[in-house]
């Protein structure tokens, strides 16, 4: 492995998101791991392409609606039964059934929540600025352009190398991204 | 297809009419969406719409200055009628709302390729009219700057909500939907968003996009997390539309109100909801499409099911009238039976005739193709189903309120000047919001057409 401090990685354009699986493949194929692809569109079995391990946002949902449900059920049950108990007629303090709407409701919210914001969570977004902005032809990553990276700090990177390999599997305009 | 224009009502070709006119590529689609917002020059003709529909905003500013000024006794309510335009207002404008995440989640999980083009703007109609809904309850209460005592604070009087109340559980759908309605939109967005930073040729829209696209890269870990995010939104919003609409009719059904004490409520509400909902993404499609040339977009396929979808919803409104009627004669109960009689011969009789007209008699004409596929009489019986489902919901707040148990407890209501100025004030600002959004933001998703010409041309491989 070279030192480059001031690059970030190579990256290659490809037209379609049928050359963006095959080149994903062949570049996991290689032996390189520190590898990224962008499309402008969700490409089918990218991610698998990839081998990218099984999103987390599911259960980060999953934790964010349990949250809101039990929440909510034990705020209406403090509220109603322990902190501002109304004695109607004698009827139940932990009147329950009528408490299921607001529960349902604060359990779609937490879960939503959660679910939108792990994934930016995830996606470490917002982020201002990222090397690959620095490719002039990246605008056309969210137009009609697909593009593989990889990585300076991929253990295998080399930058003649590298950039020889991308050109192998058919990239167009193979270009250094630099770090600043 | 071949070149040329087939017949339009030959069977095969009725099958085929395409989701996306043949002939797109990503390039070309995401051109023809961004063009609106980033190249194309703003017309006469949006001025003009703005300019009115920002004009009848003003006229709602001023009727709720007045308002609050003067207090709920400039509007025609009165014991006994304590709910009029404004409850009315308040479910006409929920209701609509309820088609944009009914596209969005429900037609996504269902895998519905029409829903392509038409989830972005249906789902921003969602949210202006979720804001317009939530105006009503709010000047309503009479001292709307109290409002946040209906929201469960720890205050220094040591006083909840009562969470055994319908009208508090009102508060938490509705500010979940308006939630999770503008997350789900927001999510939606941020690829487009992407696209129209990195296509702006202006420092200020790159920036202005560029921090609302919060640095989307588009990259296989973005999409990754992002799709999943997406499916459990889409998964989650489902139950959350079908519950919104259940828990409006609850303000009326857990009353003892005759006309409201029902059990069909719930589900009949939310048959209405969406049957007003795809009346209004009908009543903005149509101008849309013709004032931008969309028609490739939103072909005669996605118009053709819409009203396939209106259709189907208004027999099941109609099925809701029919039980109320039934229940009511069944049942014996003679509050019941008396109110029954009450719409049909009493003083707003011609409200009810009205209702059944616009909502049950005239959309039967959707059964036939020629007038599901012309476009002109599509937009005017859209228009007389919002017409139908406004008079749906005067009928059901006003005539019960009118006709409790004891004629000592009558009374009559009329709306006022101020009733109306708020009401269409708010259909002003539900149309200038409309205008802003075709004009800032993209109005059709580009990253899903995109992903739309992909699955074409895997196809035609």
């Amino acid at each position: 492995m070279e030192q480059h401090s001031h690059i970030y990685g190579v990256m290659g354009e490809f037209e379609t998101g049928e050359q963006l699986i095959q080149a994903a493949k062949k570049t996991r194929e290689a032996g390189y791991r520190r590898v990224d692809a962008y499309a402008p569109y969700p490409v089918e079995g990218l991610s698998e392409a990839l081998r990218l391990h099984r999103s987390w946002v599911p259960l980060i949902t999953l934790l964010g609606g349990l949250a809101g449900g039990l929440g909510g059920f034990g705020l209406q049950y403090w509220a109603s039964a322990i902190t501002y108990p109304l004695n109607i007629g004698g009827r139940p303090l932990n009147s329950w059934p009528a408490f299921v709407p607001v529960t349902f409701e604060l359990t779609i919210l937490g879960a939503s929540l959660s679910a939108v914001l792990g994934m930016l969570g995830l996606n470490r977004l917002p982020q201002p600025h990222h090397a690959v902005f620095n490719v002039p032809r990246f605008t056309h990553a969210s137009t009609d352009r697909f593009f593989i990276c990889i990585q300076a700090r991929d253990k295998k990177f080399h930058l003649a190398e590298t950039a020889r390999f991308l050109q192998g599997l058919d990239a167009h305009h193979v270009s250094e991204v630099s770090d600043d | 297809m071949s070149a040329g224009q087939p017949p339009l009502d030959s069977p095969e070709i009725r099958r085929l009419t395409p989701v996306l006119a043949p002939g797109y590529s990503y390039t070309t689609v995401t051109d023809k969406i961004s063009a609106i917002v980033l190249t194309r020059p703003t017309s006469f003709g949006w001025f003009a719409g703005f300019g009115i529909a920002f004009s009848l905003m003003g006229m709602m500013t001023i009727a709720i200055g007045w308002l609050i000024t003067k207090g709920t006794g400039i509007w025609g309510i009165n014991i006994p009628i304590g709910w009029g335009f404004a409850i009315v207002n308040f479910v006409w404008w929920i209701g609509i709302g309820h088609a944009g995440t009914l596209i969005s989640a429900i037609l996504f999980l269902l895998n519905q390729q029409w829903r392509t083009s038409i989830n972005r703007f249906a789902e921003a109609m969602t949210l202006f009219a979720v804001a317009c809904a939530g105006i009503f309850p709010l000047i309503h209460t009479g001292r709307p700057w109290m409002a946040f005592y209906m929201f469960p604070y720890p205050s220094t009087m040591g006083l909840w909500p009562q969470f055994r109340s319908p009208l508090i559980w009102d508060v938490f759908a509705v500010s979940t939907y308006g939630t999770v309605s503008l997350l789900f939109w927001f999510v939606g967005l941020i690829p487009d968003l992407a696209t129209l930073r990195d296509r702006s040729k202006t420092k200020a829209k790159q920036i202005i996009y560029g921090m609302l696209a919060m640095g989307w890269r588009g990259s296989a870990h973005h999409w990754h997390n992002y799709q999943s995010a997406y499916l459990l939104l889409a998964g989650l919003a489902t139950p959350l539309v079908l519950s919104v609409h259940t828990v409006v009719s609850f303000d009326f059904a857990i009353a003892i109100v005759p006309g409201w004490h029902t059990t069909i409520f719930p589900p009949y509400f939310v048959a209405g909801a969406i049957y007003s909902g795809f009346a209004m993404v009908l009543t903005i499609a149509i101008p849309l499409r013709k004032a931008y040339g969309l028609e490739d977009f939103i072909t005669m396929r996605h118009l053709d099911n819409m009203a396939k979808v209106m259709l189907a919803t208004g027999l099941i409104v109609a099925y809701g009238y029919f039980f109320e009627f039934f229940m009511a004669l069944y049942s014996g109960n003679k509050f019941d039976v008396y109110l029954v009689r009450q719409r049909l011969h009493g003083p707003y009789a011609p409200f009810y005739y009205a209702l059944i007209l616009c909502n049950i008699l005239t959309p039967q004409l959707l059964w036939l193709y020629k007038i599901r596929h012309n476009v002109a009489v599509l937009f005017v019986m859209s228009i007389v189903v919002n017409i139908g489902m406004w008079l749906e919901r005067f009928v059901i707040v006003v005539i019960s309120l009118t006709r409790d148990f004891m004629p000592s407890a009558w009374g009559r209501y009329s709306p006022t000047f101020w009733d109306w100025a708020t009401f269409i004030g708010t259909i002003g600002m539900f149309v200038t919001l409309i205008f802003l959004f075709v004009r800032v933001l993209p109005a059709i998703s580009i990253a899903e057409m995109r992903e739309l010409v992909a699955e074409r041309s895997e196809e035609n491989e």
